[in-house]
């Protein structure tokens, strides 16, 4: 467990200053680092195989997204990522997932630890039951001892970063509950970003949500991909090409086509990738 | 509305007289229910509201063939049984109510404490009085407050472990998801977010389980019995509300049979006021 955790702060300070990785990968002539590589991911609900060899890259400090039609497994892939399917039994996952070169997928690795450096953001909004102030403290006070003005300056700061601050400063104290859908949405966005992880996960975050704070979270997804390395789930082509800078399409549990979004726009190289953007399937 | 072609009628009618019947039935079924609790809180009303001055809560039960008294020490012992008993309970309840949703789960554990929880729930509350009796008031060779508390709490815990279970298995599972996400220890999900989310009702399992207790008499005949004297000593025989009205109910002097009724009365609105406090507390919830 120690050892765990020492690698897990190392491989952190080797994100901050770039690129001193010490690849133990193939990808040596690549400049970009790579947060997260996924090497013949299958993944398995029971005897149902969810994820069929799975090969990915996400690299650090670009948003990538999923799209695909329902079923087809990226949201999955997602939970893959923070280990989320460990809550549930039955659930696996075979091959390797490199999270700065350690595979998160080894029986050793602290779980809390993994999802306090990559967060997640679900499709509903989940606020917790308490004030909006202790919605973002909860999280900070799991991993670090800060002063009151410490978290208070925190507290803002992530508020901001998630653009509610304007709207949420003169309530702090009141329930989460007590927010608009939109609003606590982007609560739960600054509750992510507020314990200052590596990577954010978000699955299908706006498709809850009106056109206005849709646009306000992409807006956001724009803001934090400078400092944040993101993988987002969405139902919506548009809003993966509006946000993206990789698309990956999915069927079936496999990966169809994986590129940067411009191209898997512009001229895919599959025909499966074709018809679904088109729209003459999914 | 009658030239519209494709309605039938006939089958129109029928509706609404099968509804009507049904509403009529129904309605009949609420009555019967509700002309017996009126009843019952006329007739309480009635004959206990006489009893109800101050010497009710200021003097200890009369001897036999004396005037006047009152039930002081019934009341001090029936609160005095039933926050020791709310005390013990509602932490065992509510630990173990939190363990069955989210920790046993699907384990044989689990279900086995889910099963025999069935059955204290159901179980006659005599026969707790019994058991307890058995195992507490015959070794140490004396009735106690202690052997009526735990009697008590035997027939409250099961029914706060319930409700913590069923409530909690309210909570949506995403919330839980979205603790963990942040990297939370799994006993901080358990106690800070889900319990927390279920707050309200498991207070109203509590509450309810309050409820259920200080009517008991039954399991305190055996294990707290009573007590003439006024006493706070948890260590002897208590005195209580049920158990002091079942005696004095049948006692052959007119102001025992009274003071009956006025403990009767007290009895029944402290209930009343518990359900509806629960009520409210879990609406609040619901609302908010």
């Amino acid at each position: 467990m120690m050892s765990n955790m020492k690698t897990m702060f190392d491989l952190n300070k080797i994100d901050s200053q770039g690129g001193k990785l010490e690849t133990t990968n193939q990808q040596s002539e690549q400049v970009a680092i790579n947060a997260i590589e996924v090497r013949n991911l299958n993944f398995f609900y029971g005897s149902f195989q969810g994820l069929k060899d799975i090969n990915l890259d996400i690299e650090q400090g670009k948003v990538t997204a999923f799209i695909g039609p329902s079923g087809c497994g990226k949201s999955t892939l997602l939970r893959t990522l923070n280990r989320m399917y460990d809550l549930y039994p039955g659930q696996r996952a075979e091959g390797e997932i490199n999270f700065y070169g350690q595979n998160i997928l080894e029986p050793g690795q602290d779980l809390n630890l993994l999802r306090s450096r990559i967060g997640m953001v679900f499709q509903k909004p989940t606020p917790f039951p308490m004030s909006i102030y202790e919605n973002i403290a909860f999280g900070v006070r799991l991993y670090e001892k800060l002063s009151r003005s410490e978290m208070d300056e925190r507290v803002e700061w992530a508020l901001n970063k998630a653009a509610l601050w304007n709207e949420a400063k003169d309530k702090l104290s009141q329930s989460g509950l007590s927010l608009s859908g939109g609003q606590q949405q982007r609560l739960c966005i600054a509750r992510g970003v507020a314990v200052k992880p590596s990577v954010i996960l978000l699955d299908e975050p706006t498709s809850a949500l009106d056109p206005i704070s849709t646009g306000k979270i992409e807006e956001l997804i724009n803001e934090l991909k400078h400092e944040y390395t993101i993988a987002i789930v969405t139902h919506n082509m548009q809003q993966a090409a509006r946000v993206s800078d990789y698309t990956a399409y999915m069927y079936l549990g496999s990966l169809i086509e994986y590129g940067k979004t411009d191209e898997i726009f512009i001229k895919p190289q599959r025909k499966e990738t074709e018809d679904y953007i088109t729209g003459r399937f999914g | 509305m009658n030239n519209i072609s494709n309605i039938d009628q006939g089958i129109f009618a029928k509706r609404k007289r099968i509804n009507k019947i049904g509403l009529t039935l129904s309605m009949g079924a609420m009555l019967l229910g509700m002309i017996f609790l009126f009843w019952i809180l006329s007739v309480l009303l009635f004959k206990g509201l006489s009893a109800i001055d101050l010497n009710l809560f200021t003097h200890s039960t009369p001897a036999p063939g004396s005037e006047g008294g009152g039930l002081a020490n019934a009341i001090v012992g029936s609160l005095l049984l039933v926050g020791t008993c709310t005390l013990v309970s509602t932490p065992i309840g509510v630990l173990a109510g939190l363990y069955l949703s989210e920790y046993g789960d699907r384990s044989r554990v689990a279900a086995v404490t889910r099963f025999v929880t069935d059955i204290m729930l159901s179980a006659p509350s005599i026969v707790i009085g019994l058991f307890v009796y058995a195992f507490v008031v015959a070794q140490v060779r004396h009735f106690s407050g202690w052997a009526g508390t735990i009697a008590l709490a035997l027939i409250a815990i099961p029914v706060v472990v319930r409700t913590t279970e069923n409530m909690l298995r309210l909570v949506p599972g995403s919330l839980r998801e979205a603790a963990y996400a942040l990297g939370t220890p799994k006993w901080k999900v358990a106690f800070m977010i889900t319990l927390r989310a279920a707050q309200s009702g498991v207070m109203t399992g509590i509450l309810l389980a309050l409820a259920r207790i200080s009517g008991e008499t039954a399991p305190l005949l055996f294990t707290a019995l009573n007590n003439q004297f006024f006493s706070t000593n948890m260590n002897a025989p208590m005195a209580n509300l049920p158990v002091v009205i079942f005696q004095f109910a049948m006692s052959p002097y007119d102001n025992w049979v009274e003071l009956a009724w006025g403990g009767a009365l007290l009895i029944t609105f402290a209930v009343l006021g518990l359900n509806i406090l629960a009520r409210v507390v879990f609406r609040e919830k619901v609302q908010g």
